[in-house]
């Protein structure tokens, strides 16, 4: 076991802090801690701006091989990257869903074509993506989406209907990647296909959805004879199932340790303020200050485990990997209830009216969110206990 | 970067997973925890020449294999894993660290060579009877007399102080409080005035001693260190010890939880397999989450501790190491025990099924060295003061 970082490594930490430190200034300096998740309603079209900047310097797409236009950084020039870019607050990415999820799935599964006509923009900053998954009928049970896709001969086009929920930053993307059923009749991860679709045309309706922050940073988007090219299914009609949860494969962690930069932020504001406002005093306080602090640190050295470990031969995840999901909510979820126990009495009182949330109480609510999204704590439960200890699988319901 | 097991060490954990397996089963914990001593002498006696473990961290030039404390914090865990009695965590962790940190050149080559060659165990005793391990917990006085020291007072929770040859012990200077007038002496267990008693103890595994000293005289070879200058190489012991303690829950936590996987995975109730019942799989995953966590923390501390040993830029680290791992660790193992008692159902109150053991022996490492809450107080002394 080795933990420090190479001189080289060292050195590209200087670079990143030194690019951020220049540029993260002037018209961008009010994005500082902005933009992330909870508060991604918060300057979108500066946000844009500033994506532009990051691909201008060469800082998007860090990870991606250079024959595709990213910087073919190693895991722990990534890990270095995310950090840096975290710790200066520098703000949440607009284009994170292309850089994270829409790219490397293209890259893994696309034709040329695809690569060509998609990846480019996505490097650029200049095309935002979003994520087609859950339906009304399909949270928890991803698989059973009822969007259809059919083929259209006379048009040449795959034509779209039904309906996706919980898709964030759909109002500010150029393009969606959705799951629909391709075959008629079809149930769970069968016939299923994954396509690309533009989001600006007559077919497509984006409705905001108001959260619990009272702020809107998830959507509904409404399918009604949405179209897109032979050319925009990303694999063969049916296997959109395989496709959508290669994707799974392609996070391995490395941003995780700049969400943990996040995490960070969050609670020294904590410290902070129990600090001042005397609430360090209070023995039950300090108990759970100091257990945040102690699980934060090793959030980290599990995620340096996820990263530095080897994958099972199956494709598996290890079972440090596996509990990160589950870890990382819950204890985010208990970081929000802990600021407003910091905060006592004060934590009721909001910046302004009308319902104008400071950083912490919009944490405090947003991470209900956390434990819920992206396999719920219940979901992730039966996974670990099914894929890593072996026990006996849920019971499906009898179809209806 | 490297956060994982290098091939030797992964073949050095699976070697002790392997050996363990064959010499700590059941019957022989059982056999063991009822003896006078709390281990077999003849299984220690092979671990000494079959595996060497005596000598897992000791520098190869006063005899030991020279390994880190990723490899002891590996065996560690293998060891809470099956429970071993004996006389390991006393002599390696407590005693062997002691004198690597605080021993000169004589008492290194001298006494690390003994205890390398099996002929000798040992243990430190430092505690009057405090809950808190820190230095106010230091009762026991030393003064001069002469060119001899001489030992008064009493030690408690003394981890194998009965039946350990040699004691390494703090003492104060009277009159002095809190990381002043501290000392450590190193003397054999049967110097005049030294009294020890067996403590019979709820986990059985693990045995505890008093140790009494009355008006003990000893020559000026026995000190370790400067006079008086000892809390800041104790304060290091007890870091190193704790994360090696913490390695061990680790182990304890793996082993309950594939225990009462493969037990509700036969006990059928309702027709079905209790494992198949949602109720019983999330709280495994839950004991499989915290299992995981406590490993990555006790990974981590371990190569703090190998750089607090042998220098890096992480040594800074080492309290905050300690702590992060035994108070997640602490939690999880008694937490992680508690759930598969309650998941073996009425079987796991019973003699006859492990469970117990491994619960008892949940608490007692809890409470040894700091439990959670003392260590997240030091945590939040750091932080919040």
């Amino acid at each position: 076991m080795k933990l420090s970082f190479s001189p080289e490594d060292e050195q590209f930490r200087q670079e990143v802090a030194g690019w951020l430190q220049q540029n993260l200034t002037g018209e961008f300096e009010k994005l500082r801690y902005r933009g992330g998740p909870g508060d991604e309603h918060m300057f979108p079209e500066e946000r844009k701006v500033w994506e532009r900047k990051l691909a201008e310097g060469g800082w998007t797409c860090v990870g991606w091989a250079k024959e595709y236009g990213g910087r073919g950084c190693s895991i722990e020039q990534q890990v270095i990257f995310f950090e840096e870019y975290a710790r200066v607050g520098a703000p949440g990415r607009v284009g994170h869903i292309g850089e994270g999820l829409a790219g490397p799935t293209i890259i893994a599964f696309g034709t040329q074509e695809q690569k060509e006509k998609y990846l480019p923009g996505i490097v650029a900053g200049t095309q935002l993506w979003c994520q087609g998954y859950s339906e009304p009928s399909a949270g928890s049970d991803l698989a059973n989406v009822k969007t259809k896709a059919r083929f259209d001969e006379a048009r040449g086009k795959w034509v779209i209907n039904g309906q996706k929920v919980w898709t964030s930053l759909a109002h500010e993307s150029e393009y969606c990647f959705v799951i629909a059923r391709t075959e008629p009749g079809s149930v769970a991860h069968k016939g299923l296909g994954f396509f690309l679709i533009e989001m600006d045309q007559p077919g497509i309706e984006v409705r905001p959805i108001e959260q619990i922050t009272g702020t809107s940073e998830f959507n509904e988007v409404f399918f009604d004879e949405a179209v897109c090219d032979a050319g925009d299914i990303v694999g063969a009609p049916g296997d959109g199932w395989k496709v959508a949860m290669g994707l799974l494969g392609f996070e391995r962690g490395v941003s995780t340790l700049g969400q943990q930069m996040q995490f960070q932020n969050e609670l020294d504001e904590i410290v902070r303020l129990a600090k001042s406002n005397g609430a360090a005093q209070d023995p039950v306080i300090r108990q759970r200050i100091a257990g945040a602090h102690a699980e934060l640190k090793i959030m980290r050295y599990n995620s340096m485990r996820i990263l530095s470990g080897q994958s099972g031969s199956d494709g598996a995840l290890q079972k440090e990997a596996l509990i990160y999901k589950l870890f990382w909510s819950t204890w985010h979820r208990s970081l929000g209830e802990l600021a407003m126990d910091v905060l006592g009495p004060e934590c009721e009182i909001l910046e302004d009216g009308p319902y104008e949330l400071s950083r912490l109480q919009s944490m405090y609510l947003f991470v209900r969110a956390d434990t819920i999204y992206g396999g719920t704590n219940q979901i992730q439960r039966n996974i670990i206990a099914e894929r890593g200890l072996g026990m006996p699988r849920e019971p499906k319901g009898a179809a209806k | 970067m490297e956060f994982a097991f290098t091939q030797e060490q992964d073949m050095i954990r699976e070697t002790a997973a392997a050996f363990l397996a064959e010499v700590s089963d059941s019957a022989a914990i059982r056999r063991a925890m009822v003896t006078d001593t709390g281990y077999d002498p003849q299984l220690w006696s092979r671990i000494c020449t079959e595996m060497y473990w005596q000598a897992i961290h000791v520098p190869e030039a006063c005899g030991g294999m020279g390994l880190g404390y990723v490899e002891l914090v590996a065996t560690m865990e293998q060891m809470g894993r099956s429970l071993l009695c004996s006389p390991f965590f006393a002599t390696v962790c407590l005693a062997v660290n002691a004198l690597r940190v605080a021993g000169n050149e004589a008492q290194q080559s001298h006494w690390l060579g003994q205890i390398c060659e099996g002929s000798v165990t040992a243990t430190l005793a430092f505690n009057g009877g405090s809950r808190h391990a820190d230095a106010e917990a230091i009762t026991a006085t030393w003064q001069r007399d002469g060119d001899s020291y001489v030992l008064n007072g009493d030690y408690r929770y003394v981890i194998d102080g009965h039946s350990a040859d040699l004691l390494i012990v703090a003492a104060r200077a009277e009159g002095t409080s809190g990381a002043e007038g501290i000392s450590l002496f190193l003397l054999p267990a049967h110097t005049v005035g030294v009294t020890r008693v067996w403590l019979p103890t709820m986990d059985q595994t693990r045995k505890q001693a008093t140790v009494q000293m009355s008006g003990v005289t000893l020559a000026q070879d026995a000190l370790m260190g400067a006079p008086g200058q000892g809390w800041e190489s104790l304060a290091k012991i007890i870091d190193l010890a704790t994360i090696a303690l913490a390695a061990e829950q680790v182990g304890g936590c793996q082993q309950l939880l594939d225990m009462t996987v493969a037990y509700t995975s036969e006990r059928v109730q309702f027709n079905r397999t209790i494992a198949s019942y949602q109720a019983v799989k999330h709280k495994a995953a839950d004991m499989m989450l915290q299992t995981e966590v406590a490993r990555s923390a006790i990974y981590y501390a371990a190569c703090v501790a190998q750089e607090a040993l042998e220098g890096g830029p992480l040594a800074g680290e080492l309290s905050e190491a300690a702590s992060v791992a035994k108070s997640y660790c602490s939690d999880a193992y008694f937490s992680i025990a508690g759930d598969s008692l309650q998941l073996f159902g009425g079987v796991g109150f019973t003699w006859e099924y492990d469970v117990h053991l491994y619960f008892k022996r949940a608490k007692s490492s809890e409470q040894l060295l700091g439990n959670g809450a003392l260590h997240r107080e030091r945590l939040a002394n750091a932080l919040l003061d």
